[in-house]
């Protein structure tokens, strides 16, 4: 793959610049992080997926200062950070809120860390000044924080939290607040200015779209629990849970009993009057074991016809048709009940839709569109 | 037809009862002393032109030339001063402690705070009297401790009228600077840290310039009050305790000078009305603030 | 957030002490037996009985319940109406002298309330007594009704008056079958203010008082100048215990309300 350029994390001689040892974080009786080891490396842009309550802001506050460690270790460029206080550590953080200071301007706001190091007047106001430029925030170095629009408002709190250079930004939700336009724009934004300031990110956040955008890793979190850490690209392609699997983007689920019928390849046992399916799978099962195919809905094909090709191919009928202008998706019933999505591409602009409601149709996908999932 | 009642009748209730009394003191305020039943002159009786023409600031001169006046007013206003910030360095942690508190123990230390209003100003005034006598409980309690070796006279002393002071108003003083630092939001105080800030700074920086409209209106609440203030100065202060508002009950009551009493009033009017528009444009760029 | 630091347990433990301690000194020493305030000799219910054989106090007490009845029930009428005027009334002739003698009275001193109300009731030879300790009350009571009624007034939806109107009532049908049933506990609390800054009131009363009538804070003032009294600490006892009771009862059954409030709530959000 192409993006390998960057993968301090294939490499087992980089060090990585935090480093979560078996931490457990407990809420009284409540385990907010449970057992938990992970790396993260310089220069990443890490993000931290999962439903609220997962533990991934806990992880976040942890990483500033602002919770303790229950159990376990975390180590900033191979220190133990458990006994700096969060106005002692190298980490800077960017709140959900943003928590700009409401009584200071923009540029009070930008050059108040750089305050509390006593750096001379001249330094602060190039920092500030290289801030502002950085994030196109110049003209609006006197205004007070509610005299400015949300997106300026996030900006000025990603050029705050920038401001002492710090080896760790921490990003709570940072687009949360933005409509969904401006989301867009400033994701890549952020990326770019992570591109710039080589400055390592880590970001939290509940929006999929977002993380597999901006991230160079994710990981996908579920009640304390670290469920996969992977490039996006794996993370959508080889989920190595049904899990991960729903969890980012849209996924058709058959569940069955596998049978090897070949190197690394699986028959799929499902429902008795269907013939079984055919999977390509590097994992290994063993005969009669529970096993679910997961197989993404633009893997699936529609056609009038079966398909002469196809390795798998189930008849059935359409029950809906989603419109969702670049795509449209197309929910087919099966015989047993079970309902499969299969997505199409609407690349011409002017052309009859080729099916309609209650049209018999054959849904087919290939042995490589899925992956084999024990759990 | 209905809204020209509904405002006429409070209105014309304000105009009889608050606006006309205020007339009538200015006026009197100008008027002479007599011995007569009112005690002073020109009435309406006299007729309008010599009722005008009898009006004179001679009153006023009177203040301004007898130096127990002016003192008065100066001790008035440095009493209040300093009981204001006494009750502002009295009142600020408790309140910030309030805000700190968990949510639930809230609503309970609110009505703590509150319940002090309802009971009677005049009974707690009257408590400190039994504590702080020559024999009372805080001289007791200081002897048995042995920190002093002789009852110390606080009763009938500015001190009292101090105690008095910020005890009352206390409350007044911690429910707008809770007010504030309960809005204040949590990660403010984050982020100052995340930045480099100890706790303390984090407080001086954020904390302190955020609650800013909580501190100046309940300075307010408690400075205006305090200067006009007649029932702890008579019961907890002594002789030397000067207060305009015990000067004027005495110039009304004891003396029965009316016209300087009223004089008297004017002038404690106008030595208000400053802080008063103060505070009203404090409310109000508050409320805008908010709103 | 959840623990306090020794700091702030500090400041809520001797700030509390602060305001609750005298009047606890003076709840325990009203049962002392001895004569001399100070010197405790064993408890007693002594000077409460004494209390109640004393006619002067007895008498003075039932003019201020009388006098603080009426005064807040005017009251309350009179500020309801005022803070609707300030609140709904847009804007007439001399809207800012209303609203300017609205807040006034709140802010004045007490001594220049009183003077001037006096002065008024010689210039026009009303008798001083019962009536004019009321008007002189009622005057200052609503302006704080008036307040505590407005806030409540401007945080309501308008629009439920105008579907109000829009479903034909008039304007004063609108005002009592929607406006009044909400703002109702606001109006009860505008009340129970007047009624306890009436009960409290010395130095407006003692201007407005003539020798036909004296209230209670005239009879406690006169009573405590001259030094403290077991007498007086019964009193106050009895005072403080009548307050506490109605404070603590009233939240509580506020606090009641809401609780069911949302029980309700969120039954009927399980329901659908």
């Amino acid at each position: 793959m192409a993006e390998t350029v960057f993968a301090p994390w294939d490499d087992p001689a980089e060090k990585p610049l935090i480093r979560f040892r078996n931490v457990t974080k407990q809420f009284g009786s409540f385990t907010a992080i449970d057992d938990l080891t992970l790396d993260i490396f310089e220069r990443e842009f890490f993000a931290l997926l999962g439903p609220s309550g997962c533990g991934k802001t806990t992880m976040m506050r942890m990483l500033a200062g602002f919770e303790t460690i229950s159990g376990g270790t975390i180590e900033l460029a191979g220190q133990d950070i458990a006994a700096v206080p969060p106005n002692k550590r190298a980490v800077n953080m960017m709140f959900q809120s943003y928590a700009l200071f409401p009584h200071l301007s923009v540029y009070d706001n930008i050059a108040f860390g750089l305050r509390r190091d006593r750096k001379s007047r001249g330094e602060i106001d190039a920092r500030v000044a290289e801030m502002l430029k950085l994030t196109r925030l110049e003209k609006f170095a006197r205004r007070k924080p509610h005299q400015i629009s949300g997106g300026q408002r996030q900006r000025v709190a990603l050029a705050r939290s920038l401001a002492k250079a710090p080896k760790l930004l921490l990003l709570d939700e940072p687009l949360g607040a933005l409509d969904a336009k401006l989301r867009q724009a400033t994701q890549f934004e952020l990326m770019d200015i992570q591109e710039k300031t080589g400055t390592t990110f880590v970001i939290v956040t509940h929006d999929q779209e977002e993380a597999m955008t901006v991230a160079s890793r994710v990981a996908v979190m579920d009640e304390g629990r670290l469920m996969q850490v992977a490039t996006p690209e794996r993370i959508y392609e080889a989920p190595e849970s049904v899990y991960v699997a729903d969890f980012i983007g849209d996924v058709n689920i058959l569940t069955g009993t596998a049978q090897a019928s070949g190197e690394a390849q699986f028959r799929v046992i499902w429902d008795g009057e269907q013939t079984p399916l055919v999977a390509a799978s590097s994992r290994e099962f063993h005969d009669g074991q529970a096993c679910h195919l997961a197989v993404r809905p633009e893997k699936v094909s529609i056609s009038a016809e079966r398909p002469e090709a196809a390795e798998n191919a189930v008849q059935g009928k359409v029950l809906d048709i989603a419109y969702l202008g670049n795509l449209s998706t197309y929910h087919v019933e099966l015989p047993g009940g079970q309902i499969i999505k299969a997505q199409t591409a609407n690349t011409r602009r002017i052309s009859r839709r080729s099916f309609t409601w209650e049209d018999p149709v054959w849904v087919s996908w290939s042995a490589t569109a899925g992956v084999l999932l024990a759990e | 037809m209905q809204r020209v009642i509904l405002i006429a009748i409070p209105y014309a209730w304000l105009l009889a009862l608050f606006l006309i009394p205020f007339v009538i003191v200015f006026k009197i305020s100008l008027s002479d002393i007599a011995l007569a039943i009112p005690p002073y002159t020109p009435t309406l009786d006299d007729g309008v032109g010599p009722f005008f023409r009898a009006l004179d600031f001679e009153n006023f001169a009177f203040l301004m030339s007898d130096d127990l006046y002016w003192k008065a007013y100066l001790s008035s206003l440095r009493i209040a001063v300093i009981s204001t910030l006494l009750t502002l360095l009295v009142g600020y942690p408790v309140a910030y402690a309030m805000a700190r508190a968990p949510e639930e123990w809230r609503a309970t230390l609110m009505m703590l705070v509150i319940l002090p209003f309802w009971t009677s100003f005049l009974i707690r005034v009257y408590a400190w009297m039994g504590i702080l006598s020559q024999e009372g409980f805080l001289n007791q309690f200081l002897l048995w401790t042995g920190v002093i070796g002789e009852p110390l006279t606080i009763l009938n002393t500015t001190t009292a009228v101090y105690i008095g002071i910020v005890y009352t108003y206390v409350p007044f003083m911690i429910l707008p600077i809770y007010a504030a630092l309960d809005r204040l939001d949590g990660s403010l105080i984050e982020a100052a840290e995340d930045l480099g800030c100890s706790r303390l700074q984090a407080f001086w920086l954020v904390t302190v310039p955020l609650s800013k409209n909580g501190i100046i209106a309940g300075s307010f609440l408690v400075f205006i009050p305090a200067l006009g203030e007649f029932v702890i100065p008579s019961l907890l202060g002594g002789s030397g305790t000067l207060m305009i508002g015990k000067v004027l009950w005495e110039e009304f009551f004891n003396n029965r000078d009316w016209p300087v009493a009223s004089a008297v009033a004017v002038i404690l009017l106008l030595l208000l009305i400053v802080p008063i528009i103060l505070f009203q444009r404090n409310q109000q760029r508050q409320a805008e603030a908010e709103g | 957030m959840t623990r306090l630091s020794w700091f702030n347990v500090t400041s809520l433990t001797l700030g509390f002490a602060f305001l609750y301690l005298p009047m606890v000194i003076l709840i325990i020493y009203s049962f002392n037996a001895s004569q001399l305030v100070t010197v405790w000799a064993g408890f007693s219910t002594r000077w409460y009985g004494e209390l109640l054989q004393n006619e002067a106090f007895l008498d003075a007490a039932w003019v201020t319940i009388k006098v603080a009845v009426l005064s807040s029930t005017i009251a309350t009428v009179l500020g309801t109406m005022a803070a609707y005027v300030l609140v709904r009334a847009g804007r007439f002739l001399g809207r800012t002298l209303f609203s300017g003698m609205i807040y006034a009275p709140l802010v004045m001193p007490e001594v220049i309330t009183g003077l001037s109300l006096l002065l008024l009731f010689i210039g026009i030879g009303l008798d001083r007594g019962v009536l004019t300790i009321v008007l002189a009350h009622t005057t200052f009571s609503m302006c704080y009704v008036s307040v505590v009624v407005s806030s409540r007034l401007m945080s309501f939806d308008r629009s439920l008056e105008e579907a109000a109107l829009d479903l034909g009532c008039s304007g004063f049908d609108a005002f009592r079958l929607v406006t009044l049933p909400i703002i109702a506990p606001a109006v009860i609390s505008g009340w129970l203010l007047a009624f306890t800054l009436s009960l409290d009131d010395l130095v407006i009363a003692s201007f407005a008082a003539g020798p036909s009538a004296t209230t209670l804070p005239i009879k406690i003032f006169s009573a405590v100048r001259l030094g403290v009294s077991p007498e007086i600490n019964a009193l106050s006892t009895i005072m403080i215990g009548i307050v506490t009771v109605g404070v603590i009862s009233a939240s509580l059954i506020s606090k009641h309300r809401t609780l069911r409030q949302r029980q309700e709530e969120q039954a009927a959000a399980r329901a659908a």
